[in-house]
């Protein structure tokens, strides 16, 4: 049927109140798609970032002999190619970190302060081929890997990305029944109306698709609300979390695929309402004549 | 004359309930000009739903255009409903369509073109009397000028069958005879006409009609065919 018809069902007053419903749905799905791809985006940057370095401690006696077997495990570290850079920690920023807890260290030179290596490995490179070979140099070495420490923070960034996206699964589900609802709502409000369209050789499909018209129409309406206003309070949250200036929250930031996929799910979620309303009155009219 | 219609010992049972149609047996010829006549109840309203597919028999046979009407898959429901216009007692309009808009209807949801509804419409508006009300909604019409429009509706496709159940129910019998005289120029055109009514004074309005008597759910004469022309002095 052509567009002079929308009107038959432009009074469903059920349809038009799901405007404001879908607003506020596509709202709250952005805002948690947006912190899961912003919580995996700082996820995925810790993991770069700490994926790939170490700390090697080597505690020995004699200050002499500890500078010796520092110079060493340097020697070995920066010949091999899976280490990108090794580093020496100096002996006064060894101090500088020991200060709040014993103190003008650098005061007491007997003080057996153990030497630290700062190594970044190469892309890829396997840290165990690293720990055993400083092990070869010294067998006491401790090797600390960041990556270990700092999994539990890890752990905690993927926990909320993978809330966030049962969240936005949750509400996509939720979006699919508050149309089913809808859907099924007009259909009652609209019976007679139906009814006298069957008799007028009106196919299911052409009633379903004013259904299916009228809904996509509050859902894009809806979308493009809750869209806006989702979109405002992400660009809001990312100017305080830049102005906050913390190394952890800094990481959680959108990349560009993560602005076209936030871009995009007010259309997934037009195509969903669309499809759940077409597959909700086509169901229902099926059980009638 | 070309039987478009076909019922044998056709039965209807709403639920669980006793028969509200029994045994009903005729043809229509196409062409033809039929009154169906009874006591509100006789099961008037039923029949024709028969007739216009919006209820399938719980037995019998029922053959529309040459096709048995019963077994046919709901699918093809749609295409043979275009062929059949219909007047329902109430109406039906749709509420939020002007009258032009209702009369539209039909020819739209058969996919005709909307620069090729506009002439008809306008026709069948004149037609119909309604060219000045063509975009009054039809709360604002009175029971006559909906009726009408109801009709326009149900003829602006040119159907083969038309049905109308109790037209001239709601009108005066000014209203009346003009719709008749509606129905008539429609029938003369090749339109095979079902008007179900109880009201007699009708019969004899059209010449060379034909009636069928329904009582509690039964035809006055069961051997199927019509049987009392209006021009019959002392029919039951």
């Amino acid at each position: 049927m052509s567009g002079a018809d929308r009107r038959v069902l432009d009074e469903a007053g059920g349809l038009r109140a799901m405007t404001w419903v879908m607003a506020i749905m596509l709202f709250l799905t952005l805002l948690a798609a947006a912190l899961g791809l912003g919580t995996r985006q700082s996820a995925q940057a810790l993991e770069r970032q700490l994926a790939g370095r170490l700390t090697v401690q080597l505690v020995e006696g004699s200050p002499v002999a500890r500078d010796a077997l520092a110079a060493r495990t340097l020697t070995v570290l920066r010949a091999m190619p899976e280490v990108r850079r090794a580093t020496p920690v100096s002996r006064a920023d060894l101090t500088r970190l020991l200060e709040p807890w014993l103190g003008r260290a650098d005061a007491d030179a007997d003080l057996p302060v153990p030497a630290m290596i700062d190594v970044d490995l190469a892309t890829g490179a396997d840290p165990d081929r690293v720990v055993a070979a400083v092990r070869r140099v010294s067998a006491g070495a401790r090797v600390d890997r960041h990556q270990r420490w700092m999994s539990p923070v890890s752990g905690f960034l993927d926990t909320l990305t993978w809330l966030a996206l049962g969240l936005v699964v949750l509400m996509l589900v939720a979006t699919g029944a508050v149309v089913v609802l809808a859907a099924r709502a007009g259909l009652e409000t609209h019976r007679a109306t139906i009814e006298v369209m069957h008799m007028l050789g009106s196919t299911d499909v052409q009633v379903a698709r004013l259904f299916q018209r009228r809904i996509a129409l509050d859902a894009a309406l809806g979308g493009a609300v809750g869209g806006i206003a989702a979109l405002a309070v992400l660009a809001f949250l990312g100017t305080r979390i830049a102005a906050l200036g913390s190394e952890l929250l800094g990481g959680i930031t959108l990349g560009l695929g993560d602005w076209v996929l936030l871009i995009l799910l007010p259309v997934g979620f037009v195509v969903l309402a669309t499809a759940a309303a077409r597959v909700t009155v086509v169901g229902a009219l099926r059980k009638a004549l | 004359m070309a039987n478009i219609v076909q019922f044998e010992n056709v039965g209807l049972r709403y639920g669980t309930g006793q028969e509200t149609l029994s045994d009903i047996s005729f043809t229509l010829g196409s062409g033809a000009f039929y009154f169906l006549t009874g006591a509100s109840g006789a099961g008037k309203t039923s029949l024709l739903k028969l007739l216009y597919l919006a209820q399938r028999p719980s037995r019998g046979i029922i053959r529309l255009f040459g096709e048995d009407a019963v077994t046919m898959p709901r699918r093809r429901l749609p295409g043979f409903r275009r062929r059949i216009g219909v007047v329902f007692q109430d109406f039906r309009l749709v509420p939020h369509l002007s009258a032009w808009d209702n009369i539209a209807l039909p020819l739209r949801v058969a996919g005709v073109p909307e620069e090729d509804i506009e002439q008809p419409v306008r026709e069948m508006l004149a037609w119909v009397g309604l060219a000045e009300r063509a975009q009054a909604r039809p709360a604002t019409l009175s029971g006559g000028e909906q009726q009408r429009v109801a009709i326009a509706r149900a003829v602006i496709g040119r159907p083969e069958v038309l049905v109308a159940d109790e037209p001239t129910g709601n009108v005066d019998p000014e209203m009346a005879d003009r719709l008749i005289h509606l129905f008539e120029s429609l029938n003369k055109l090749g339109t095979t006409v079902v008007v179900a009514t109880h009201d007699f004074q009708l019969l004899n309005r059209v010449a060379g009609a034909q009636m069928m008597r329904l009582d509690k759910g039964r035809l006055l004469d069961p051997t199927g065919a019509l049987r009392y022309p209006p021009s019959m002095k002392g029919h039951p």
